[in-house]
């Protein structure tokens, strides 16, 4: 935790003619993470800074006091990895921010409190580390939440890969909402917010030695907007609320058609592939369905709310592109099946084994 | 996206649909040679929508599939010297070995890092002159000729820490061992598009004419797939047993005459084992007389490295076409892409692993989503 303490000149070494140490500004160096002199440094004049309005107000204490009144708190918490650090249409900071604020609003909550906590490897450049926290900063003030506690570390080179950024986020449950993927039911229509496979398809594309350039971006961004717009239409039909990320679509339906023990049926065509998004699987050969996504939804919703939802999501841009991609179906086994293009049916598997590089 | 959402077209898919079911009046089994084919086929569940009796019977084509175990073996053999760094096309980290896979040494620190092409290799050789780097050279004819371009880079540079595994094969000869096999049940085939826009198609007239078997050079999209299973059953209909091309946006008869002189100068043809298959003569290539000092086999002494497959995988039965991946006790239980026994469940590509990720469990797919 942020503490400003401990950082006194030790007795009995006053007027000692030790030399200055050589100051080092551009780096992170190991003892930015000793908890004295230097981390407060890093926290006063780098991490605070770069925070802006959603950094901790007044004194730094060892734990953030939150006010709630609601009984139902949402907690969710995630590490980030991703490499490269920064991307087309994003960040690792834009990302800790929006993977967890969106992880609460999948619980249909809104966002009250964000920590972050840093894994920082010595000689990490400080200019770097401004600009993640300026990107956590400006994501979680779009997002109206703040960050109200953090914990910076730092370990030896070679022992991290230059930033990892851990974030938890304490939420208020919408009233009456109570999405769980346990609740897909036969005659439930599948909703997909928007176009698949952006930020997968980005940060694959611009990892080094990767001889193409895409003109495709992340699609990175807070989904809780959204959720509560999705609530003015609808409460408890709303079934199930998931963000694809990790293992894309089809591994987030194979979790629900497990998770409810239903089958859920697509219609290949009504799923929307933007053409870069589409180009960069092709040559990579990976199905879209597989690739991560990190701004936008899959809601399970009751039939007969479906035109409701659909008609609130796309009044916000987050939403625009929102519609039906599938149903809910009998059948034995938990599966997700889809009709293709052209006509015949298959069965579409949960991502095995891993795509490199790191996604988020 | 351009070029490619033309060749998916649901209703051009129905008429060539349509036309398949009417000129078909015996039951077929037809092969298609290419890995990438039968991953068309089985996503897009095209032997579903055939007529009853016309079987796709799924062939050999898939490189990292026929890559022998023994070969998987010298890779990790020479992956886990401290000053080898090893590069390799993502698929061949995860085949078993007989006692390791390349991304189980990755991770107990040997430098073993995934590449999208040969030159990407040819850099980091260049940019890294302390460490030797050796790419996993595997594939039929599509990869030898930018394999080739490699080594020839890597001469002109000078560059001497830089190396080759080869396991390169052939598709003609793995044909003939198809026809001449006893069991062999296949009355056509679909010649790999990729294969042939390198290659071209002399070389597979001679075998349609002595095996009076009908060969199709067919692309990869659902059209071209469709389409080239029409021409090879009306070929089948009408007793012709000629060489048709499909692909003609991509292949001439005399293929690539720049890669094939890349191909010819810097390897040869030479026996190959085939993973399940066994040894074919004359169905490999390897690295020419001048460029010898190339070879990370001999480079590294892994030659003498011999190994045995797995008794419990018949990958050679899936492979020649014998048998079908759901008539395997191990398919599903033991072997799964996650934990694969043979090579076949590893690469999406590989017959077992389409088939499994296709969720085929024996039961017809239709009356399973009714």
């Amino acid at each position: 935790m942020t503490t400003m303490d401990g950082v006194s000149q030790p007795g009995g070494l006053a007027g000692a003619a030790c030399p200055t140490p050589h100051v080092e500004a551009e780096r992170v160096l190991l003892g930015h993470g000793s908890g004295g002199l230097l981390s407060a440094e890093l926290l006063r004049d780098v991490i605070i800074p770069a925070l802006g309005a959603a950094a901790p107000k007044g004194a730094l204490e060892d734990g953030a006091v939150v006010h709630v009144t609601s009984q139902d708190l949402v907690l969710s918490t995630d590490s980030f990895v991703v490499s490269p650090l920064f991307f087309a249409g994003g960040d690792i900071g834009a990302l800790a921010v929006h993977g967890t604020v969106n992880d609460l609003a999948m619980m249909g909550a809104m966002p009250v409190a964000l920590t972050v906590a840093f894994v920082i490897e010595e000689g990490f450049p400080i200019a770097d580390l401004r600009r993640v926290c300026a990107s956590i900063g400006s994501a979680a003030s779009a997002a109206g939440v703040p960050v109200v506690a953090g914990d910076t570390k730092v370990v030896g080179k070679g022992a991290a890969d230059g930033l990892f950024v851990t974030t938890t986020g304490l939420g208020r449950r919408l009233p009456e909402l109570t999405p769980s993927a346990e609740r897909a039911t036969v005659g439930d229509v599948v909703i997909l917010s928007a176009p698949i496979g952006a930020h997968g398809t980005t940060i694959l594309s611009t990892r080094a030695g990767l001889e193409f350039e895409a003109d495709i971006a992340s699609d990175t961004r807070p989904l809780h907007w959204l959720v509560a717009t999705m609530a003015t239409a609808a409460s408890h039909e709303i079934h199930v609320l998931r963000d694809p990320t990790r293992g894309g679509v089809a591994s987030t339906l194979n979790e629900i058609a497990q998770s409810s023990d239903v089958r859920i049926r697509l219609e290949e065509s009504a799923i929307p592939v933007p053409p870069a998004v589409g180009a960069v699987c092709e040559m990579l050969g990976l199905d879209p369905l597989h690739v991560a996504n990190e701004g936008c939804l899959v809601a399970i919703v009751k039939r007969d709310a479906a035109d409701r939802v659909l008609a609130a999501m796309r009044t916000l841009r987050a939403g625009e592109d929102a519609r039906v991609i599938g149903e809910v179906v009998d059948g034995a086994g938990p599966r997700v099946v889809m009709r293709t293009r052209i006509g015949s049916n298959r069965i579409v598997d949960m991502l095995v084994g891993e795509q490199l590089p790191r996604i988020c | 996206m351009k070029y490619v959402e033309e060749y998916r077209d649901p209703q051009l898919a129905h008429q060539l649909l349509d036309q398949i079911h009417a000129v078909t009046t015996k039951p077929w089994s037809l092969m298609e040679v290419c890995g990438g084919q039968t991953n068309t086929i089985v996503r897009q569940g095209i032997d579903d929508v055939l007529p009853v009796g016309l079987r796709m019977v799924h062939g050999p084509g898939c490189p990292v599939c026929v890559t022998p175990l023994e070969m998987v073996d010298k890779a990790c053999a020479i992956a886990v010297r401290p000053e080898v760094t090893f590069t390799s096309y993502g698929d061949m980290l995860r085949v078993p070995g007989s006692t390791s896979d390349l991304l189980s040494l990755k991770a107990r620190g040997a430098d073993v890092r995934v590449v999208y092409s040969p030159m990407e290799a040819v850099r980091i050789a260049r940019d890294e002159p302390s460490r030797q780097v050796v790419f996993f050279a595997v594939g039929f004819e599509t990869t030898a000729p930018a394999n080739a371009m490699a080594v020839i880079r890597a001469h002109e540079l000078g560059l001497a820490n830089f190396s080759i595994l080869v396991s390169h094969v052939l598709v003609p000869p793995a044909m003939t061992s198809i026809l001449d096999d006893e069991e062999c049940g296949i009355d056509a085939f679909l010649a790999a598009g990729h294969v042939c826009a390198v290659m071209g198609w002399r070389e597979y007239e001679p075998i349609a004419a002595r095996y009076r078997v009908p060969i199709v050079v067919t692309g990869f999209e659902p059209l071209d797939l469709l389409e080239g299973i029409l021409m090879a059953v009306r070929q089948l209909e009408s007793g012709r047993a000629e060489v048709e091309n499909q692909y003609i946006r991509a292949v001439r008869r005399n293929g690539n005459e720049h890669a094939q002189d890349a191909i010819r100068r810097v390897f040869q043809v030479a026996d190959r084992t085939w993973r399940g298959v066994g040894r074919i003569p004359d169905s490999g290539l390897e690295l020419a007389p001048d460029y010898l000092s190339f070879d990370a086999a001999k480079r590294f002494a892994v030659d003498d490295i011999a190994t045995l497959e797995n008794p419990a995988c018949i990958a050679g039965a899936i492979l020649r076409g014998t048998k079908l991946p759901t008539q395997c006790a191990m398919y599903g239980t033991a072997c799964t892409p996650r934990t694969p026994l043979g090579a076949p469940m590893v690469s999406s590509e590989g017959t077992c692993a389409a088939f499994y990720n296709a969720g085929r469990v024996g039961e017809p797919l239709t009356s399973a989503t009714a």
